[in-house]
């Protein structure tokens, strides 16, 4: 059993210490908003917080989260950052299909709470995660929009 | 799939809203919809449904009209709708909303849209039922506004009932029912009860457009809370009690088989194994956890059968994407004719001048960021309930049946949203999961969920076919074209899926955007050429458009070239008898501020250039300019400029960006994508090898609305088709050079 703190609630988990901490989320513990897109770190779609930190969690094995605090989009709407996001996210109705969203979301947070006022730069460097739908111009808007 | 022709042709479309019933029996939709008629699988007891269907049970209700089918008014007037299509981003539930919530009185946003379980109700689309053609809107928005007004006529008859009133002196009011002259009103959903069990009246006459306050307006999307939220379900997201999770290998060449399995003892003992099956052409490790059985189906050694060792009739050991194009650009055919205006060979005889060239374009994934997966779950009674992503549910309960050695009526059918749609979710044989989880169900006496990995996604997903098309053009001394020979090589979607449906020599797949064009040249003639392709071919957003707008457009600024034209004054001057396209292309230039080639230099210093083109997508017509530089050998789009007419919109604001997002798959497909193969195997197995639109390649794009009130046309694929051309028009404006094949990325560009 290793221990995880998931949205501020302990959670006891039996998964091979090697396990990417998405399908530990997705499967073992039943949060299934944060999506698996490519297991290889490329599209983001995977993105959690961890402390914080927008993360790609394909590439977080469940061993060596430790005690980081882990936030998924479940919870995103607790943090006031997020919170922000989310409604900017709807106001300008950012999603298509929606299923990269989670992860943008999150990306999106983690941006934010580390530079609360992004430059066009900084939204580059932080929003790399991939959009099939082509949502990339909405996406940038949103963000300026829960910056402003 | 721009036109249902074919459907009116077998009799099973082009019923009139208002036509009589009689004529529709269950059997004719179970006649289109079987997965038996349209994929070449035998019908399961072919025989026995049909008795069935021909029972004293058999008369279907006209598709779209059982309010009760539909609509779900719950006690506090909110609609739980059961939806004729699959959402998959394209807004359809929220144009739904509208639509009926408009003729209802109701507000859209109070609606709670899913999509409908297999049935003869929903069979919108001229007698179909399927989400894909950007066919919803436009083929059921007759049919959905009458049930609105149906329900609402259902909800005063029971209110007048209930009041002890005349009905006309009873009006709606955003879900309550009002009796003006002494005040009393009842709610939607006091009367649901009494209301749903009247019988519908076919006479109900609908609201007048010009009173129109949903329909039309940028109405917000029903969707965006819970998708930016995490809280959307999708196929990948769904559990059920009891249930082992699947992980699959494919064999590495389509169509071979397992053989042995060196190691299976070995990942049996693996942690949390449940079973190795052999399935056909896959071996599926099963697990307590889908990480799990993933570990499992990658430590699999398997020795496969050896496929055929060359040659294009199926994936050989030696087939390759460039021996494909090879083989099409090879053919002597002379194919047969698709379209044929004038006398082109006197034409080309008296030519002043005649050019000629040849383009292609690549075999194209549709990866969607969600990758594929189903649930599969037997029930006590030996019935099937069949979790899947899909855009056609009565085809899958058709195929899953067969599968399962049921009958339809045993599998329950569950369409989830959809996580990237682009054409990804029809049957396409083994490119689909479902199977897999049927057949694993069954062996293991459990639910089964398979996913495939994005790796086996990329090896097994249905593509874009690969494509060809040779034209030739004469001039006249005036250097305007007199005559166009095109002959399109290949294969398409439709000919190969719904060959037995659309019975036409020509496929339609592999000639759109080649034929039906706007110009006024002529003596024209295209032919088809009919040869298969061995992999699994889709349909891929906008179809044969997605290619052959290209082919065209970009020929046809050659063809300005050779005449010393411009090319946007030359098409402006090839559209003189169609004024809807003038005005498209007036629209389009207006909106990017004015027409001009280039190059010329930009306010930041670089170099830059616009390409035109046109194109007439899916009942639609779209006008695409786009802006271009070169930087490190690459083509930057910096602005596309979209005019689109669909002559009629319900929702403008998910038609920009409807049609933002099919440009942005466009010039994904220009600048970076190709599905290749060596030897037999795809090369790219995800997305660091299969490079799909970033946030740093994405243009701005800018969408106006043309609503010229012609018949309602597509939305969901439109905007895609005219990209591809515009950006290398504009690349050939900044090089000079013509580039006759895509991507973009496999030609190092310079400027001039």
């Amino acid at each position: 059993m290793i221990s995880l703190t998931v949205n501020g609630r302990q959670h006891a988990v039996d998964a091979g210490p090697d396990t990417p901490l998405l399908f530990v989320l997705r499967d073992t513990i039943g949060l299934t908003g944060t999506k698996y897109g490519c297991g290889i770190g490329q599209c983001g779609a995977c993105t959690v917080l961890l402390d914080g930190q927008a993360t790609r969690s394909c590439q977080v094995p469940l061993e060596s989260v430790g005690t980081q605090g882990i936030t998924t989009i479940e919870a995103i709407e607790t943090d006031p950052v997020g919170a922000k996001v989310v409604a900017a996210w709807v106001g300008i109705e950012v999603p298509q299909c929606g299923y990269c969203q989670s992860g943008q979301v999150m990306a999106a947070t983690g941006l934010l709470k580390e530079t609360p006022k992004p430059s066009e730069d900084d939204i580059a460097a932080a929003m790399t995660n991939l959009c099939r739908c082509g949502t990339y111009n909405a996406i940038a808007a949103a963000v300026r929009q829960a910056a402003a | 799939m721009n036109d249902l022709t074919p459907l009116h042709r077998l009799g099973l479309g082009a019923r009139p809203t208002r036509e009589p019933v009689k004529n529709f029996s269950r059997r004719g939709f179970l006649g289109i919809a079987s997965g038996a008629l349209l994929l070449g699988i035998d019908l399961p007891g072919g025989a026995a449904a049909q008795t069935r269907a021909e029972g004293p049970a058999a008369v279907a209700p006209k598709p779209g009209t059982r309010v009760a089918a539909f609509l779900e008014i719950r006690p506090d007037s909110s609609v739980r709708l059961l939806s004729p299509f699959v959402e998959g981003g394209q807004g359809i539930n929220t144009g739904l909303a509208q639509t009926i919530g408009e003729e209802l009185d109701l507000d859209p946003a109070r609606f709670a849209v899913e999509c409908a379980p297999p049935g003869p109700d929903y069979a919108v689309v001229n007698g179909l039922r399927m989400t894909g053609g950007s066919f919803s809107t436009r083929s059921s928005f007759e049919a959905m506004r009458r049930l609105g007004a149906t329900a609402r006529e259902m909800l005063l008859r029971a209110a007048a009932a209930r009041l002890a009133v005349a009905q006309d002196s009873l009006t709606t009011e955003d879900g309550r029912v009002v009796h003006a002259a002494t005040g009393r009103t009842l709610g939607y959903g006091e009367l649901a009860q009494a209301a749903l069990a009247l019988q519908p009246r076919d006479d109900v006459p609908l609201r007048d457009a010009k009173s129109f306050r949903w329909i039309g307006r940028p109405v917000a999307r029903l969707d965006m809370r819970d998708k930016a939220t995490g809280r959307a379900t999708y196929a990948i997201d769904i559990r059920v009690e009891g249930m082992l999770h699947a992980a699959v290998t494919h064999a590495p060449h389509l169509g071979t088989e397992p053989q042995v399995i060196a190691n299976e003892a070995a990942v049996r003992a693996m942690p949390g194994i449940h079973s190795v099956h052999r399935l056909p052409g896959a071996v599926a490790v099963v697990a307590d956890s889908w990480w799990r059985a993933r570990k499992g189906a990658e430590a699999l050694q398997v020795t496969w059968t050896a496929p055929a060792p060359e040659g294009i009739a199926t994936v050989s050991q030696s087939f390759s994407s460039s021996a494909m194009l090879a083989e099409l650009k090879g053919s002597t055919e002379p194919g047969i004719p698709a379209e044929q205006e004038g006398d082109p060979a006197a034409a080309f005889a008296g030519a002043a001048k005649v050019i000629e060239a040849e383009y292609d374009a690549p075999y194209l994934a549709h990866a969607q960021l969600e990758p594929p997966s189903a649930v599969a779950r037997f029930t006590a009674d030996g019935s099937l309930d069949l979790w899947l992503p899909n855009q056609m549910p009565e085809l899958f309960q058709q195929i899953a049946a067969k599968t399962a050695g049921l009958e339809p009526e045993q599998v329950r059918i569950h369409s989830p949203m959809l996580g990237g749609f682009f054409g990804r979710h029809f049957a396409y044989g083994p490119a689909n999961p479902f199977p897999q989880a049927i057949l694993l169900a069954q062996a293991t006496g459990r639910p089964v969920r398979v996913l495939w990995s994005r790796e086996e996604e990329f090896g097994m997903d249905a593509v874009r076919p690969l494509s060809f098309a040779r034209f030739k053009a004469a001039l006249g001394a005036d250097g305007m074209p007199v005559a166009l020979h095109t002959v399109a090589v290949g294969e398409g979607p439709i000919g190969r899926w719904f060959g037995a449906l659309f019975k036409s020599p020509v496929d339609s797949s592999v000639v759109e955007g080649l034929d039906k064009k706007p110009y006024a040249i002529p003596n024209r003639r295209l032919d088809y050429v009919k040869v298969p392709h061995p992999v699994t071919i889709a349909f891929w957003r906008s179809v044969g458009h997605s290619m052959n707008d290209y082919f065209y457009e970009s020929f046809l600024d050659e063809v300005a070239a050779a005449g010393d034209k411009d090319p946007f004054a030359l098409r402006m001057a090839l559209l003189k008898d169609s004024p809807r396209h003038r005005t498209l292309l007036k629209a389009v230039a207006d909106l990017a501020g004015g027409w001009r080639r280039g190059p010329f230099a930009a306010e930041d210093g670089t170099s830059r250039a616009r390409g035109v083109s046109m194109a007439s997508p899916f009942g639609s017509e779209t006008a695409t300019i786009a802006e271009v530089s070169l930087k490190d050998g690459e083509a930057r789009v910096h602005d596309l400029w979209i005019a689109i007419d669909p002559g009629s919109v319900v929702n403008p604001a998910i038609v920009k960006r409807q049609v933002e997002s099919a440009a942005a798959l466009g010039l994904s497909s220009t600048l970076l994508e190709q599905v290749v193969y060596e030897n037999g195997q795809r090369q790219a197995k995800n997305f660091d090898a299969y490079p799909i639109l970033d946030r740093e390649r994405m243009p701005r794009v800018h969408v106006t609305i043309v609503e010229s009130g012609a018949p309602m046309g597509g939305i969901g694929e439109p905007g895609l088709p005219g990209v591809p051309p515009a950006v290398v028009n504009a690349v050939a404006a900044l090089t000079g050079r013509r580039v006759r094949s895509l991507p973009l990325a496999k030609t190092p560009l310079s400027g001039v």
